[in-house]
């Protein structure tokens, strides 16, 4: 029994760190670029298969990856923002109508990463063994990829929450955030904020990507589920809030665990059961305006 | 018995009080003016008021009915109307279209089709804008706007007319202009409550004026006692 | 010279319209199989595109739900279809359809847009772990087979549902529903105090547009004789309506049909060569037309038009 309860908390841990990454990597793309970036989950998925290929092809050490992964994609996301979104942002009439469009403009994007990558990998399942040696805590067995895991999403999450709150650059994203033409006057550069944010969101959603793969299969079309869980959790931690997103992401993992335990296949249906309690109740989420 | 009865309103914004305890009456046929420093509450209260924020607490009754939570489309069927701050029209309709939407919707009664138009094209001229019926809302001068804001109102059939700063950003002679609209909108027997910072205005054809200051009503009387209130001037002149 | 402008368009349209429709509604006697099928899915996605834009268009929600709709249709008719006949299948995925996007309005309508587009976005997704898990564990078997119908019964039934729409279309268009839809596009505040009950309105819109996109899932659903929650259930049904119409323009009444003609065409031919290649060009497409042609092919051809006529004024 205890170590049922045990299995299921960790398990709960585990997702909830990597719902919290991803959340918080999506909730900076929206709470300050107001790109509500539905192909957040592609990046994912690109980071995940790039970690795969890393290790089976070229023998890197996965977490060596993270120092290759997260820099790219934090590239890629950048350029995308700087190209794209800045000449949306500057287009738009209203901030309803840059949302709107930008949402579009990501859409088409999911369309555009999803089936490059089924043309470079194919659609089957792919996956590598790493770490997949068990540990003994308290008499308790884990996998240790996901001890790892589970370790390094948290800490790059604190990492991050930390960069926001102390350093300069991470104040003046919360300056944008907040109010972007003040904080244009103040001398922030607006544009060059914007998209280091959604680089950095990128570069989240493709670590998480990585550290997944450690532990689960993979294959081009896993990125759709985890942006719509993003999703939930941002509501859920409230929109535009980023500790909200980290405490949000641990709620929706415990629950999300304890839902597999029981019944799995469900757990995207309770999530969305969670979602609709919230829109009726409160839409503006835990830590919402 | 007053056409507008608001009882110990409050709302709060996170820990703001945007609206503190204000109670007010407006009587049939009046214009009752609404000033005070920005921040001060105004179009909170007229928020409150058309139902587009509801009150944390107390009561709001309009001909006896209580509409404290009523939306805001069954207020104005209910026979009460207003303009906006930031001028609210469609902009990409003609103006013709944005004020026969009024008449379509914001009557409580069913009119022929043929009346529609015919309704709003009065309405067109009573503000003067007749002549530019067929323009897009969004090519209009702002004046024009702010009229068709107007008739737009007009065309629900309200008895109650909320005004929210409808002089700001006119020159002297369209504030006259707009003051003599407001009195013959007055004198078809519709009551007005009119937010303004144009003092002309306010001391040329308000009834009574209300003041609010942080939320809470501080003034209250005919422009002449307004006027010599020493609250009040320790207020405008104090900020 | 503009009273003739005015009248010619005024004729035109309903006159082109009605042409279309008489060869359209002879087509099997005249085509072959192959050109009966690709007019089928030419009408399926113009269907799609068509009732999508009657919500999203004026008022500017955007939703991304109708794989949902398409798919709840397909699966009505594999769960219904030999139970009753076809007539009832097609009515009965309509009126589910109906009822799953009111509850969807019901609950998402009330509150800001963006809530709506990502509730509806995830919605795909949701119903296809549903009927996922239910096979799994209730019935225990993995997809269904469809009824069999013929070509030509499957493409007058989708020409029926295309008239339909384009009845239903037109009347909300032109009444004043349209125009109040219109205006909670453009101001939804406003709207709401000049007496039109705004969420009502939308939920019922939205709702009604579902019904079309439901009905078109179940009578296609014939053609592919097996499904399963992972066919069904695309979010490629999602995709192709919003780009058609995007990229046809929603300003006019035919610029989604143009864009789903276009493209429903392109799919055609580029589906079994290049399978994944046409989605990644789609894609691109719907970037770029966001980027550089917001109004769609349709304001760019009203936009050349215009600039065409006031050269000939300045002639004379």
């Amino acid at each position: 029994m205890i170590t049922t309860i045990l299995d299921v908390a960790i398990a709960g841990l585990l997702l909830g760190g990597l719902y919290a990454l991803i959340a918080m990597g999506l909730s900076l793309q929206y709470g300050v670029a107001r790109v509500l970036n539905i192909s957040h989950g592609e990046f994912l998925m690109v980071g995940a298969f790039l970690t795969w290929f890393l290790y089976t092809v070229l023998k890197i050490n996965p977490l060596l990856s993270l120092v290759i992964c997260g820099p790219l994609l934090f590239i890629i996301g950048f350029l995308l923002h700087r190209t794209m979104f800045t000449r949306l942002r500057t287009s738009s009439a209203t901030t309803g109508a840059y949302e709107g469009s930008s949402m579009l403009a990501a859409f088409g994007l999911l369309f555009i990463v999803q089936n490059s990558a089924l043309i470079i990998w194919g659609s089957k399942i792919s996956g590598y063994s790493y770490l997949a040696t068990t540990v003994n805590i308290w008499g308790a067995l884990f996998a240790a990829n996901r001890l790892v895991t589970l370790a390094f999403a948290i800490a790059i999450g604190l990492a991050f929450y930390l960069f926001l709150a102390r350093t300069r650059l991470g104040k003046a994203i919360r300056a944008a955030a907040q109010d972007p033409m003040t904080a244009g006057l103040m001398g922030v550069n607006i544009n060059q904020v914007l998209a280091i944010c959604f680089g950095f969101g990128a570069a989240m959603a493709g670590l998480a990507g990585l550290l997944i793969s450690m532990c689960y299969p993979i294959n081009a079309a896993m990125g759709l589920e985890y942006t719509i869980i993003a999703i939930i959790v941002v509501v859920l931690g409230g929109l535009g809030s980023i500790p909200g997103s980290f405490i949000g992401g641990f709620i929706l993992g415990i629950i999300g665990s304890i839902v597999i335990y029981l019944q799995p296949g469900l757990a995207l249906a309770a999530y969305y059961v969670i979602f609709i309690v919230l829109l009726l109740v409160k839409p503006t989420g835990i830590l919402g305006r | 018995m007053p056409i507008l009865e608001g009882t110990n309103i409050y709302k709060h914004f996170g820990g703001l009080a945007a609206v503190a305890n204000v109670s007010f009456h407006v009587g049939q046929g009046e214009i009752l003016g609404l000033i005070g420093p920005n921040g001060a509450g105004k179009t909170t209260l007229f928020n409150l008021i058309s139902g587009a924020l509801v009150a944390d607490s107390g009561n709001i009754w309009f001909r006896e009915k209580n509409i404290t939570t009523m939306k805001p489309h069954s207020i104005c069927r209910e026979g009460l109307a207003r303009t906006f701050q930031s001028v609210k029209i469609f902009a990409n309709m003609t103006t013709m279209e944005n004020v026969v939407l009024g008449t379509l919707f914001g009557a409580s009664t069913r009119i022929a089709t043929l009346d529609v138009k015919g309704e709003a094209s009065g309405l067109l001229e009573f503000v003067g804008i007749s002549a530019q019926s067929a323009v897009l809302a969004k090519d209009l001068t702002l004046v024009k706007q702010k009229q068709l804001e107007v008739a737009r109102a007009l065309a629900t059939k309200p008895v109650l007319l909320l005004l929210d700063e409808l002089m700001a950003g006119l020159n002297p002679k369209e504030v006259e202009e707009a003051m003599t609209l407001v009195t013959r909108i007055r004198d078809k027997g519709i009551t007005i409550i009119m937010i303004e910072h144009v003092m002309k205005a306010i001391m040329g054809i308000c009834d009574r004026i209300m003041v609010l200051h942080h939320g809470e009503k501080i003034a209250e009387g005919t422009p002449q006692e307004i006027a010599n209130s020493e609250t009040v001037i320790k207020v405008y002149l104090g900020e | 010279m503009n009273s003739i402008n005015i009248i010619s368009k005024k004729s035109l349209v309903p006159g082109l319209l009605g042409v279309i429709l008489i060869l359209l509604a002879t087509l099997p006697l005249y085509a072959s199989n192959y050109i009966v099928i690709l007019l089928t899915s030419i009408i399926m996605y113009i269907i799609l595109t068509v009732s999508w834009a009657i919500f999203s268009g004026p008022t500017g929600y955007i939703s991304l739900a109708p794989a949902a709709f398409f798919g709840i249709g397909l699966y009505t008719a594999a769960i219904l279809g030999k139970a009753l006949p076809l007539p009832l299948v097609i009515i009965s995925a309509g009126v589910i359809t109906f009822l799953v996007a009111l509850l969807v309005g019901a609950v998402t309508l009330r509150l800001r847009g963006i809530y709506f587009a990502i509730f509806t976005f995830g919605l795909v997704e949701l119903i296809k772990h549903l009927l996922l898990w239910y096979e799994v564990n209730i019935t225990h078997t993995r997809g269904r087979f469809v009824i069999v119908v013929d070509n030509t019964t499957i493409f007058y039934v989708i020409l029926i549902i295309f008239v339909l729409l384009l009845l239903t279309a037109f009347f909300i268009r032109r009444s004043k529903f349209g125009l109040a839809l219109q205006s909670i596009g453009e101001n939804e505040e406003a709207a709401a105090h000049i007496g039109i009950n705004v969420t009502t309105l939308k939920v019922i819109t939205f709702a009604v547009s579902a019904i079309f996109m439901g009905a078109a899932g179940a009578i296609m659903a014939t053609r592919w004789t097996y499904i399963d929650p992972y066919i069904a259930f695309n979010p490629l049904f999602s995709f192709m309506p919003v780009l058609m119409a995007i990229f046809g323009g929603l300003g006019q009444f035919y610029g989604p049909v143009l864009g789903a003609a276009i493209f429903a065409y392109l799919e055609e031919i580029l589906l079994t060569q290049f399978p994944y290649y046409y989605m990644l060009l789609f894609g691109i497409i719907l970037v770029v037309a966001i980027l550089f042609l917001p109004t769609g092919l349709v304001g760019l051809i009203q936009r050349r038009w215009k600039r065409g006529l006031a050269g000939e004024n300045a002639n004379t």
